[in-house]
């Protein structure tokens, strides 16, 4: 039976939520003080997601760094296979916050956009 | 020409009040900023979570900073970049700017209002004393932030943390992502100073132990860091003899606290709260020197950007309400800190300039659960503001509303921890 400590973060409280499998789907979880503990136990448990906010190598601007984010989350276990490729990336200014440096990352359909804008040089 | 309201600092608190100035009607804003672009800090914390009370969104700092930036150029508000303020010098109904740029050389200009918004500067390692030696490889944690979100440089390869503020705990989590590997960060204190939801997505989700109750006690390496000792810490802070134990590591990032930048503000003669290291401030943020307001980190360290630019609105308001002689000077009401309470913003209130409700921001001294905050005129309970769990980290807002206070003449506001009755 699958068993998973972690620490609830919907509200400032941070309940020690402990969640188990009880059968396949269906889950058992402790030590939340709210409805929203145990919908958030589930997803950590099934669905983990993350954005990821890094930097890309840029040319021509005023820094040397373009920051980025995934525009939607990804899935927790892919965070370091998608940081081995936006860490390849490198662009040309001008770019505008929202414009995409990496399209349909790790193809799971979620793009890696700019989250500022930066002037030629 | 004789400005209506200059703003010291264009980060967020001095972005949000130059809108709020010009949006109230002040015609001749000008923002003053020592950096090469506006956005202030903003501009390093690539990570995402801001925004979310203001904009109902999670954007990170320089999506939340260019939502500012946009606004200041749309209402063509002129800012000067590269250029350092020295020096404020009340002149009664004008005050002068003393400042410097490589364009300009020496400037003085006059504004009829003045907003104080220049944030808050990182303790460094010869703040906190830490014995040993001193190799490169120490960092305050927002400088690390500096050189890897927008220098392009990874200070180092294996790192320990020291206090575990927002920034040590978002760098641990940005370091390890560059493919630095953390070992630790180690907490002086029992409890984290930072957001519980940056010590689940920063260093749970990374498996970076938390060491509450450590402290480095010595600083190894004579050109390079080489390595740190931890050890343990009793109630009373001290280190436990026997304890130690070195880790092996070249980079050493502080996130020991952060402290409001105010050279300025005490040359310039205007009364600061040694709780805050802030200015005392009253509802719309005025200093003691008329016409000189201030708002963001510089009147007391914030954890969210969003309330930040909740303080800089109402700083806005108020330089405005001044200039057109609407502002009140009558002091109605003091703050104080009770138990449990290490300080409240804003200390004075006039009664005659608040609209429908005062916010009052505070921290709690140490963790309290199932205890509630009241305020007191007197022996009267006029407020209570129940929170599930209080800690140091998470700042709190305590509205009371104008109905409630017009109800007393004047007197103490007294904030205080207590059992929920």
């Amino acid at each position: 039976m699958m068993k998973k400590e972690l620490t609830c973060i919907v509200c400032p409280i941070g309940c020690q939520l402990t969640i188990a499998e009880k059968a396949a789907g269906a889950y058992d979880v402790t030590g939340h003080t709210c409805k929203r503990g145990p919908q958030y136990a589930i997803n950590e448990m099934t669905n983990p997601t993350r954005v990821i906010p890094t930097t890309v190598v840029i040319k021509n601007a005023m820094l040397p760094r373009l920051p980025v984010k995934t525009a939607e989350p990804i899935p927790k276990g892919q965070i370091f296979d998608a940081m081995a490729i936006i860490n390849q990336v490198v662009v040309e200014a001008p770019i505008k916050t929202g414009d995409v440096v990496v399209k349909d990352l790790l193809g799971l359909g979620i793009d890696v956009v700019a989250t500022r804008t930066m002037d030629k040089n | 020409m004789i400005y209506d309201v200059v703003i010291l600092g264009g980060g967020p608190a001095g972005l949000a009040a130059a809108v709020e100035a010009k949006n109230a009607g002040a015609e001749n804003v000008l923002i003053l900023e020592r950096d090469r672009e506006l956005g202030g800090i903003l501009n390093q914390c690539i990570h995402n979570g801001f925004g979310l009370h203001t904009f109902n969104e999670e954007l990170t700092g320089p999506e939340y900073a260019e939502r500012y930036i946009d606004q200041v150029i749309a209402l063509n508000i002129p800012y000067l970049l590269n250029t350092m303020v020295l020096d404020l010098h009340d002149n009664g109904a004008l005050k002068s700017i003393h400042m410097i740029n490589e364009e300009n050389g020496y400037l003085i200009i006059e504004a009829r209002a003045v907003i104080l918004t220049m944030g808050c500067r990182e303790r460094t390692s010869g703040a906190i004393g830490i014995p040993g030696y001193r190799p490169s490889g120490v960092f305050t944690a927002g400088t690390a932030q500096r050189f890897i979100n927008m220098e392009g440089y990874l200070p180092g390869k294996e790192v320990v943390i020291l206090g575990s503020g927002d920034i040590g705990l978002i760098m641990a989590r940005r370091m390890t992502l560059e493919g630095a590997h953390v070992q630790a960060v180690c907490e002086l204190m029992p409890y984290s100073n930072g957001l519980v939801r940056n010590i689940v997505q920063c260093l749970d989700d990374y498996n970076i132990p938390l060491k509450l109750s450590h402290t480095i006690t010595f600083i190894h390496g004579k050109d390079r860091l080489e390595g740190v000792t931890i050890a343990k810490v009793d109630e009373k802070l001290k280190v436990i003899p026997k304890t130690e134990e070195f880790i092996p590591c070249d980079t050493l990032l502080l996130s020991v606290g952060l402290i409001p930048e105010n050279e300025i503000t005490r040359n310039a003669g205007i009364v600061i709260d040694n709780r805050t290291n802030g200015a005392i401030v009253g509802e719309l943020r005025q200093t003691s020197m008329p016409g000189v307001f201030a708002c963001g980190n510089v009147v007391h360290v914030h954890d969210l950007v969003d309330f930040v630019s909740e303080e800089a609105v109402l700083a806005g308001k108020g330089a405005v309400n001044y200039i057109n002689g609407d502002l009140a000077s009558e002091i109605t009401f003091t703050t104080s800190n009770g138990d449990g309470i290490g300080y409240v913003v804003p200390q004075q209130v006039a009664i005659k300039n608040v609209a429908d409700k005062v916010t009052f921001y505070m921290r709690v001294r140490q963790v309290f659960q199932d205890q509630v905050v009241n305020a007191y005129i007197g022996d009267q309970l006029i407020a209570t503001k129940k929170e599930p769990k209080l800690l140091p980290a998470e700042m709190i807002n305590f509205n009371i509303t104008k109905d409630v206070l017009a109800q007393y003449p004047a007197g103490e506001i007294r904030f205080v921890v207590e059992e929920a009755r």
